[in-house]
C-alpha cells in the first residue's frame, strides 16, 4: 500500500528509533543520534565518491567512526544527567553542522548530491533484523538488567556494584553505531545529503518515534517510526483526500504535534502499551533522581 | 591583524547580545521556577512577532485583512502582542506542563510535551502567516541610524538594545522588590514550603509563564523588526543559542542570562572581526555550552548545586 521509498524510509527510521531506544533503555536522554547519523552519512558519501571504497567497507567505516566519536564525547558528557545531557548532545549536533558546512570535502551548505545508489532492500532488511535481534536479546541479559537498574535509579545501581559509567558508555556507543549505519544507508539510498538534514529537527523526529511508540520495550520505537513515517502518506491517500485537503505541509506538522502531545499526556508508555499490558505504572522515560526535599 | 572598526564591532555585539539576553531571561525564568526546559519558548517568540505584525498591518497573510481594517501604531501593537504572547504562555502551561506536574518523570515528559506544543504553534503559524519571509512595513520605525565614533547602528537595532535594557530592569525590580517577585522566588526555592506559607503555587506558575512568554514575545517583535525578517521557523536558531546563553549564565539565574547573552553576542562579533570570516561564528555558542556543562555545570552565576535532571 506504500510506495517503495516510503517503505525504505520506514526501515531507516526504525533503525534510528532503535538507536535512541538503546540510550533511553539505559536512562540517558541523549539527542546526539542525528549527529552520529550525519557522521555516518557524510563519511560514507566521501569514502564512496572520493576514495572509491567498496560499499561493505564504507558501511563498516560509517559504523565504527561514530562509535569512536561517541567514546570521545561520551566520556566527559555522560556524567551529566537528564536534560543537561540532552542539551550537551544537542550542542554536539550543532558543532558538527558548522564543521560540515566549513569543510571542503563535504560540499559546504549545499551538501553532497549524486551519491550512487548502493543500498538495496536486503541491506535494510538485514540491518533492521540485526538491530531488532540485538535489542530483543538485550532484555534479560546481564547488560539489559544493568541498563534497567541505571534507568530506574542510577545511584542505587552504582551502590549495587554496577559500573554505571561503563554501561552508559556502552549504550551511547551502540546507539551511535546504529545511527551511523542508518545514516550511511540513507545517504546511499536517497542520493543527496545536506548539513541541515542532521540538526535539531532530525534529533526531535527521532525522539518522537521513540516517545510515540513507547520506549519501555524495543518494539515501541520501531512501531512509532513505522507509523509516523506512514502518516503523511496515509493523509495523502485516496480515502482521506475527500474528507480533508492535505495538500499543504503544515497539516502534517500539526498532526505530529497533536499526536506527540496526546501520547505524552495520556499514554506515557507509548502506543505499544495499547497492545501489551504495561499501563499499570508509567515507566519513567529516563532516570530521574529521587526527589530530595530540603526541609 | 586586520584593521578593525572597534566602535562598529562593539555596537554589533551589543545588538546581538541584547537580542540573546532578552530571549534568554524568559527562558531561564521558567527553568528557575519549574526546573523545566521549555522548548516552546521559541514558538512563543515567533508568535509574538507575528502578532505585532498583524496588529500593525491589519492583515493576516494566510486569511486576509482583519475585520474593520484597523492598523495600530507600533508601540501599541507591541504592548498588545506582548499581552497575547503572555496569554499564550499560560495556555502553554495548561496544555503541556500542568497535566504532567505530578508525574515522576515530569522533567522529561514536560520537555517533550513542550516540543509537541512548539510543533503545533509552528504549524498554525505556517497556516496563518504563510511559510515565506514577512517583514514589518517600511516606516514602522524611523529610518536612519545612530552614530557613535566610527560606528553606526540603525534605529531599529538601537531599539533592541534599549528594549532589552528596560525590560530586564523592570523584571529585576519585579523579582527583587515586589511581593509577587518574592512569591515567585519562594516557589522557585521550594514549592512545598511556599504552599505551606499560603502562596498560591499554581497561580505563581501561571504568572511566571505569562511573564516569561511576554518577554519572549517582545524579543521576537524587536528582533524581527531589526533584521526585517519574520517566518514561522525564526525561533529555531535562537532557541539553541538561547540554551547556550542560559547554561553559560547558570540555569535559572536572570542576571546570569543577561551576562551570558552579552558575552555570547560580543564573542561572536569579535570572532568574526578577528578571523575575518563568519564561518565558525555559530559554533562558538555550542563549544562554550559544552565546555561550561563539562567544566562548570552551575554556569557563571548559577547557584552551586548538583546538576541533576
Amino acid at each position: 500500500m506504500f510506495g517503495e521509498s516510503v517503505r525504505q524510509l520506514m526501515a531507516i527510521n526504525a533503525l534510528l528509533a532503535l538507536s535512541i531506544y538503546l540510550t533511553l533503555a539505559c536512562g540517558q536522554l541523549s539527542l546526539a543520534n542525528a549527529a552520529f547519523m550525519g557522521i555516518g552519512a557524510y563519511l560514507g558519501a566521501v569514502l564512496t565518491l572520493n576514495a572509491g571504497w567498496p560499499f561493505w567497507a564504507v558501511i563498516v567505516a560509517a559504523v565504527i567512526v561514530p562509535m569512536l566519536v561517541a567514546v570521545l564525547v561520551g566520556l566527559p558528557s555522560l556524567r551529566l544527567r537528564g536534560v543537561f545531557l540532552a542539551i550537551a548532545t544537542l550542542g554536539l549536533g550543532e558543532v558538527l553542522r558548522v564543521v560540515i558546512v566549513n569543510l571542503r570535502a563535504t560540499g559546504g551548505a549545499e551538501g553532497i548530491s549524486s551519491i550512487p545508489v548502493k543500498t538495496h532492500d536486503w541491506h535494510l532488511a538485514l540491518a533492521l533484523a540485526v538491530a531488532l535481534y540485538l535489542t530483543w536479546r538485550l532484555r534479560g541479559s546481564r547488560m539489559g538488567y544493568a541498563f534497567e537498574a541505571i534507568r530506574e535509579d542510577e545511584t542505587v545501581a552504582r551502590t549495587m556494584g554496577i559500573n554505571t559509567t561503563r554501561y552508559k558508555l556502552i549504550a551511547f556507543v551502540l546507539s551511535a553505531a546504529l545511527a551511523g549505519l542508518a545514516g550511511v544507508l540513507k545517504a546511499h539510498l536517497f542520493r543527496a545529503i545536506t548539513p541541515g538534514d542532521y540538526g535539531f529537527v532530525q534529533a526531535v523526529d527521532i525522539l518522537t518515534f521513540a516517545v510515540v511508540g513507547g520506549s519501555a520495550s524495543f518494539l515501541g520505537p520501531a512501531l512509532g517510526a513505522v507509523l509516523l513515517t506512514a502518516l503523511p502518506e496515509l493523509l495523502r491517500s485516496n480515502v482521506l483526500r475527500d474528507v480533508v485537503n492535505f495538500e499543504a505541509g503544515w497539516q502534517t506538522l500539526f498532526l505530529n504535534g497533536v499526536i506527540l502531545l496526546l501520547v505524552i499526556l495520556f499514554l506515557p508508555n507509548g502506543l505499544v502499551s495499547l497492545f501489551t499490558r504495561q499501563w499499570r505504572r508509567p515507566t519513567p522515560l529516563a532516570s530521574e533522581p529521587a526527589t530530595v526535599e530540603a526541609t | 591583524m586586520p584593521d578593525i572598526n572597534w566602535s562598529q564591532q562593539l555596537l554589533n555585539g551589543l545588538f546581538a547580545g541584547s537580542a540573546y539576553a532578552l530571549f534568554a531571561v524568559g527562558y531561564t525564568l521558567i527553568f528557575g521556577v519549574l526546573d523545566i526546559l521549555n522548548l516552546a519558548h521559541q514558538a512563543i517568540y515567533m508568535l509574538g512577532a507575528f502578532c505585532a505584525l498583524v496588529l500593525v498591518t491589519g492583515n493576516v497573510a494566510g486569511l486576509g485583512p482583519l475585520p474593520g481594517g484597523m492598523q495600530l501604531p507600533f508601540w501599541l501593537a507591541t504592548l498588545l502582542a506582548m499581552l497575547v504572547a503572555g496569554l499564550l504562555g499560560i495556555l502553554l502551561d495548561r496544555l503541556a506542563f500542568a497535566p504532567l506536574r505530578k508525574r515522576p518523570d515530569t522533567h522529561f515528559s514536560g520537555m517533550i510535551s513542550s516540543i509537541a506544543v512548539a510543533l503545533i504553534f509552528e504549524a498554525l503559524a505556517t497556516w496563518l502567516f504563510l511559510p515565506q519571509r514577512s517583514q514589518f512595513p517600511a516606516g514602522t520605525i524611523r529610518p536612519g541610524a545612530v552614530t557613535l565614533g566610527q560606528g553606526a547602528l540603525s534605529y531599529s537595532r538601537v531599539l533592541v538594545i534599549v528594549a532589552a535594557l528596560v525590560l530586564v530592569v523592570l523584571l529585576t525590580v519585579l523579582l527583587r522588590f515586589t511581593k509577587l517577585g518574592k512569591a515567585i522566588r519562594a516557589v522557585a526555592e521550594n514549592p512545598k514550603a511556599a504552599r505551606l506559607l499560603g502562596i498560591n503555587v499554581e497561580a505563581i506558575y501561571s504568572f511566571s509563564f505569562f511573564l516569561s512568554s511576554a518577554l519572549g514575545g517582545a524579543a521576537g517583535i524587536f528582533y524581527g523588526l531589526a533584521v526585517s525578517r519574520l517566518d514561522p521557523t525564526m525561533g529555531r536558531s535562537v532557541e539553541l543559542k538561547g540554551l547556550a546563553v542560559i547554561i553559560l549564565g547558570g540555569m535559572g539565574s536572570v542576571p546570569g542570562a543577561v551576562l551570558g547573552g552579552y558575552l555570547l553576542g560580543l564573542t561572536e562579533v569579535l570572532s568574526v572581526a578577528l578571523t575575518n570570516t563568519s564561518n565558525y561564528r555559530d559554533a562558538i555558542a555550542f563549544v562554550l555550552l559544552f565546555l561550561i556543562l563539562v567544566l562548570r555545570p552551575s554556569g557563571l552565576l548559577g547557584a552551586r548545586r548538583v546538576r541533576e535532571a
